[in-house]
């Protein structure tokens, strides 16, 4: 790691600023671990004395990513992902700030375990990371943890993980009492009894590989729940993981309601469908499952139309002893922090997603929704940002990625696209030299 | 009786995990060479020697007698070493995973082996990690390919062809490898296929792999020259797929009265092993109609013929 404290000229780069909408050719300029300026123009004559002058022709300059949604393992189960294994595979994909999940062991459910987080990554990390809490005591679905509490020991958000709150009451009262304090709740929409043992996504590709199916009702039915929950109590309310239409329309008719409901979706469900599972890859079996291929451009559809305002990673490592087993037996979950940013571009450069909005989706709104500084190159916001180059071609290689699981479902992948340089509070924390 | 078989057909496959992937002239030329282990197999001396100083490994996860027991003798039929490694005995109740378990035996240099599994997808996942030729014995919902190229040949030997007949496949399609390993063969060989069961035990989009789909046996059989009927697990008969094991063969059980829907002429199948009173009744079951003995005669050869035509693609040196 590069401690460099001297201020930073980002040259002649392709400035693209989503909270300002701003895609310009321009300089930015970093100073104290703030941005000072990015605009057109600033030029080396108008920079303190001793500026690092970077030229960076031909390079993105954006603002860092904030991974909204990803499964860590620590504490309890460091050897799947660390706070600082997780912050390096961040810092080499162009995440700056990481939203990590309460599931641990124990769960982050009390202000001691959020306080363990912050000082640990504080220790460990290369990027921000911010713990969201646990919405239910041990995430049992029972009681309520101590949101006030929680909320000011630093947790951003309260959240069962990939668990969802079946009993209504619990969550009526939780999405009560977390208004009190403006505390935003998200939630994995999956009822788990309609899904039941399925294992994939229900329909014929499910019928020929003679693996049980999960209907895409299990997941509308409780998001549709949820909305009228949001109606009764008022709360704010975030729907994890959305996936096909029907969700969607749901969605959209509660935005239309006025209600303070936001979604996000992972990156694998935008840029993946059921037929990338193959020959039972348990690589892709995810929860929840992926769709079929008209979902997905659905989905996209969405992320274009603002309906669903945030694309994070789902990054879930898991290691050989829970994947390498029979499809119907494997863990779902895979990493995808390092190659968030880069499958996202094969959006872009398919003409399926406009860059601003991709990276609105991946930075500027995170931050809104989860109160935090970064997502924006404004002046006086920290100076978390990336270099990219949109072009250079590489192929996904497991054993390179920094994660210390390789559940990838991009193996050996064609991507177009590298992150060069991820500066964290001004400190370049990755760079490719 | 040691002369060589007759047909000398190739099969594509180094492994056999499904009909999937099987082409019309791998099924003709195993179900031919199977022909030919059904007269062998009536004669006192029943052994070849095409396998010898073969190992054959039958690595059974899941209980079976039936296709177990086929397995092993088709094996020494054809003078193979035949070892069986069931779950209850092995190292997999002592929590060693199924590819470690691969990579154990591979190091013990067999021929091929022979595997039975719960999950869907396990035998491939397993013969990813052995250099010899695996052969599904049935894995999960999935497919067992051995039932059916027996249940194809003991229609072909009965109706004298696949093509332009109706099947009938009755009961449990949602869990039943059978059903999908049949329906893919049957439907590759020019059959027409009907499934019939209460929409609780379809899977959802069956329809899109080329079957007629029927609610009811009077609709479903109408017109059938074969009903083969799947074997409902006792776990799934009580409320949770359907209500009650006497609704449920008043619907779908097969007696005198639903087999008169069929064609005079039809014969009716059964993998095994059977629930009398559940989904078929005893008089149909040993009934003049029925071939449900023949088929498990037919298990044996086409085992034969599976293992030989593998082991023509095995490595000699």
């Amino acid at each position: 790691m590069m401690l460099d404290r001297r201020p930073i000229l980002l040259a002649n780069a392709r400035v693209v600023d989503p909270s300002r909408d701003l895609d310009t050719v321009g300089d930015v300029l970093i100073a104290d671990g703030v941005i000072r300026e990015a605009k057109k123009g600033i030029g080396a004559a108008g920079v303190p004395e001793g500026t690092d002058v970077v030229d960076c022709r031909g390079k993105l300059v954006a603002p860092g990513l904030i991974d909204m949604r990803a499964f860590i393992g620590e504490p309890g189960a460091g050897y799947r992902e660390t706070l600082a294994s997780a912050s390096q595979a961040a810092a080499a994909g162009g995440v700056t700030t990481i939203v990590c999940q309460p599931d641990t062991s124990p769960a982050i459910d009390n202000p001691a375990t959020v306080d363990y987080v912050l000082r640990r990554a504080r220790d460990t990390a290369i990027v921000h990371v911010h713990p969201m809490a646990a919405l239910t005591k041990g995430l049992e679905g029972k009681e309520m943890t101590e949101i006030g509490l929680l909320k000011a020991a630093g947790a951003v958000a309260f959240t069962d993980g990939a668990k969802s709150v079946t009993n209504a009451q619990v969550m009526r009262r939780a999405l009560t009492y977390a208004g009190d304090f403006d505390a935003l709740i998200v939630h994995h929409t999956e009822d788990p009894d309609l899904n039941g043992d399925g294992v994939m996504n229900e329909g014929e590709f499910a019928a020929r590989l003679g693996l049980l199916g999960m209907p895409k009702a299990a997941e509308t039915i409780m998001l549709e729940r949820d909305i009228r929950l949001v109606d009764l109590t008022g709360g704010r309310y975030h729907a994890a993981s959305v996936t096909c239409p029907e969700s969607l329309e749901v969605l959209r008719r509660a935005k239309d309601a006025g209600l303070s409901v936001t979604a996000s979706a992972s990156i694998n469900h935008v840029t993946l469908n059921e037929n990338d599972i193959g020959p039972y890859r348990t690589f892709l079996k995810l929860a929840p499952p992926l769709r079929q291929e008209r979902d997905r451009v659905a989905l996209i559809e969405a992320v274009r139309s603002g309906l669903v305002d945030v694309i994070m990673s789902d990054h879930n490592p898991q290691d050989v002893e829970t994947k390498r087993l029979p499809f119907a037996e494997a863990a779902p979950g895979a990493i995808g922090i390092e190659t968030m940013l880069i499958a996202g571009l094969r959006l872009v450069h398919n003409g399926e997603l406009d860059l601003l909005t991709l990276l609105r989706a991946t930075s500027t709104r995170p931050a809104e929704l989860l109160g935090l500084p970064g997502g924006t190159l404004r002046s006086g916001a920290p100076a978390d940002l990336i270099v990219v180059d949109m072009d250079q071609p590489w192929v996904v290689n497991p054993d390179e990625l920094k994660s210390k699981c390789k559940n990838t479902p991009f193996d050996e992948a064609r991507m177009q696209g590298r992150v060069m340089r991820t500066i964290v509070a001004g400190r370049t924390v990755y760079e490719v030299v | 009786m040691n002369s060589p078989a007759k047909t000398s057909f190739v099969l594509s496959q180094k492994h056999l995990l499904g009909i999937e992937g099987l082409t019309v002239a791998d099924i003709t030329g195993l179900l031919d060479l199977a022909e030919e282990f059904v007269e062998l197999n009536r004669q006192i001396e029943k052994k070849r020697t095409t396998l010898r100083g073969r190992t054959q490994i039958n690595l059974f996860f899941e209980v079976s007698t039936r296709t177990q027991s086929s397995f092993e003798l088709a094996g020494k039929r054809l003078g193979a070493d035949v070892m069986n490694m069931s779950a209850s005995s092995s190292s997999m109740r002592k929590g060693e995973t199924l590819m470690d378990t691969a990579i154990t035996l591979n190091a013990m240099h067999p021929d091929l082996i022979v595997v039975r599994h719960h999950a869907s997808g396990a035998v491939e996942l397993l013969a990813r990690k052995v250099d010899c030729s695996v052969i599904n014995a049935g894995d999960g919902a999935h497919e067992h390919p051995t039932q059916a190229l027996l249940d194809a040949l003991t229609i072909r030997r009965n109706k004298g062809r696949l093509e332009g007949l109706t099947v009938a496949i009755c009961g449990d399609i949602l869990h039943s490898r059978v059903a999908r390993s049949n329906i893919i063969l049957l439907n590759a060989m020019g059959a027409r296929v009907r499934v019939v069961a209460p929409t609780t035990l379809l899977p959802p989009g069956i329809e899109r792999m080329g079957v007629e789909v029927a609610r009811d046996m009077r609709e479903g059989l109408n017109g059938a020259d074969i009903v083969m009927m799947l074997r409902l697990q006792r776990e799934r008969m009580n409320g949770s797929y359907v209500p009650s094991v006497s609704e449920y063969f008043h619907y779908y059980g097969l007696d005198e009265k639903k087999l008169a829907y069929a064609k005079p002429d039809a014969l009716v199948m059964h993998p095994g092993p059977m629930n009398r009173g559940v989904e078929i009744d005893s008089i149909v079951a040993d009934g003049a109609q029925s071939l449900i003995r023949e088929q498990v005669e037919m298990g044996v050869a086409v085992r034969m013929a599976v293992l030989e035509a593998l082991s023509r693609n095995l490595p000699n040196a």
